[in-house]
């Protein structure tokens, strides 16, 4: 077992290391999603980015059950993430009440779901602002200062992470990435939706066999979804997977 | 809010009219007269690569420059549909033939100093290539970019759409209407490909057209189809109808 100290050196070590030649922006957003929920107080945590229309798309969940998915989504209205999105700083409300008087919807979908609090940090690259690191917990209140700091340099070097030529990050640049970035999980959906109706699983589970696959075999999770839709690995490959304890 | 700019666009060639013009013709001459650009020129692709069909170019050059990367199986628009990200190559002259080294000898001799490709993709499902020239260098400014990214997401629409042969139900999604990019769309697409053992491009068009004919919103179609709520595999025609299970 790892300590925190040790998962925290860890988790930069693999946020930083996106120079790699199979490099996969999904797997790593996965990453830094999975392991904000292990490192921070939170319970869940998502990742959103925008297109070139200022529209946000989620890119990573630490879990990818359609109903969070949904709460992602829902914050091109209303929600902490578009807020955090259009001024560039952290958002949080201190309590419940006033996280429904500044988005009523979202407060009432994220109570149904279980939480009680909701946290956005951005992401920014000098002066742009090109998404969110979202931050749900079921206590409710706000992150402490050293969770928010950890989170945010969390966020800052996935960020940078993202910009893979960094010598030459244009906005031009970061633009092709963020479109790439989105053709991936779009992808990755369609095959989530392909295995989900073969196996009969529910996505979150359909996305759990592919991730755990794509790890036991050292494969990119793109590629591994594009095998899934191009049905060159089958449902059985899928499930032939070292057990763990 | 989203995509506003790609229905303008697919308005916009959709009031164009003009029987004897195709969609594709129209969207490229309205790109032409959006955009700072010398040329237009649409590409059909396949997951494999070129699939030899020039859709629409706005001029003879523009069409040139789409054949010839069929032929040589290289340049701008056959690496943006394998790669999936647009290619931006901004000065053809300074960036000399290393990249492409038969395309880019034979694009220079034509006078053409700058090309930009985008993908036309919806995830796994490649319909084309949006190909802009220019006969002078330089960039794309922000808002160029952003311009032509528009066109680019309206000529995915107008492609995929051409990909539907079956007219006969005359139970189609009105053409300005960009993809819906929430999560659940295209897990749906995913589950109707299995269910109905067609294409995800296919099952992306029944999709949006059961959404119209119902006259309903095409994510709010896909969330009943990813809860299980609405199958597309269980009538018998294997169409557009279904069963509501409890």
């Amino acid at each position: 077992m790892m300590s925190r100290e040790q998962l925290l050196a860890s988790t930069f070590v693999d946020l930083a290391d996106t120079l790699v030649a199979d490099f996969d922006v999904i797997d790593f957003l996965h990453t830094l999603a999975a392991r904000s929920v292990q490192l921070l107080d939170a319970d869940a945590a998502g990742i959103m980015l925008a297109d070139a229309h200022g529209d946000l798309h989620v890119m990573a969940s630490s879990a990818e059950e359609a109903r969070l998915l949904e709460l992602y989504e829902l914050q091109n209205n209303e929600g902490p993430c578009l807020d955090c999105f259009r001024s560039g700083h952290p958002v949080a409300e201190e309590d419940l009440s006033a996280m429904r008087t500044a988005w009523p919807v979202f407060t009432l979908r994220l109570r149904q779901l279980g939480y009680h609090s909701a946290e956005a940090l951005p992401m920014r690259l000098r002066n742009e602002t090109i998404g969110a690191l979202n931050l749900f917990r079921v206590r409710p209140g706000r992150l402490s200062e050293a969770d928010l700091g950890i989170g945010q340099a969390m966020a800052d070097v996935a960020t940078v992470g993202l910009i893979q030529e960094r010598a030459i990050a244009s906005r031009e640049l970061l633009a092709t990435q963020l479109q790439t970035a989105l053709t991936s999980r779009v992808q990755l959906e369609q095959a989530k939706g392909m295995l989900a109706q073969r196996t009969g699983l529910p996505m979150d589970q359909a996305f759990q066999l592919m991730r755990a696959f794509a790890r036991s075999r050292n494969h990119r999770l793109s590629d591994v979804a594009a095998q899934i839709i191009s049905r060159s690995i089958d449902d059985d490959q899928l499930r032939q997977r070292p057990h763990r304890p | 809010m989203r995509g506003v700019r790609v229905v303008e666009i697919l308005s916009a060639i959709e009031r164009r009219g003009g029987e004897q013009v195709t969609l594709p013709a129209r969207l490229c001459d309205e790109g032409l007269s959006a955009l700072p650009v010398s040329g237009v020129g649409i590409a059909l692709m396949t997951v494999d690569g070129p699939s030899g069909v020039v859709l629409a170019a706005t001029d003879e050059r523009a069409r040139q420059l789409e054949e010839l990367q069929f032929a040589l199986g290289e340049g701008p628009c056959v690496e943006a549909s394998g790669s999936g990200r647009p290619i931006l190559a901004s000065d053809l002259v300074a960036a000399g033939t290393a990249r492409w080294p038969r395309f880019g000898a034979a694009v220079l001799d034509a006078g053409v100093r700058a090309i930009f490709a985008f993908p036309l993709r919806v995830g796994a499902i490649h319909v084309g290539v949006l190909d802009l020239y220019r006969d002078t260098p330089g960039q794309l400014t922000a808002l160029q970019f952003d311009e032509a990214l528009a066109f680019a997401e309206a000529a995915t629409v107008v492609v995929l759409h051409l990909q539907d042969y079956d007219e006969h139900d005359g139970t189609h999604a009105p053409l300005a209407e960009p993809i819906d990019n929430r999560a659940e769309v295209h897990q749906a697409t995913g589950m109707i490909t299995i269910q109905l053992g067609i294409s995800l491009a296919e099952a992306l068009l029944r999709l949006r057209a059961y959404a119209y004919a119902t006259e309903r919103t095409v994510s709010a179609v896909a969330a009943d189809v990813v809860n299980r709520r609405l199958s597309f595999g269980d009538s018998g025609s294997g169409g557009t109808t279904r069963q509501e299970r409890p």
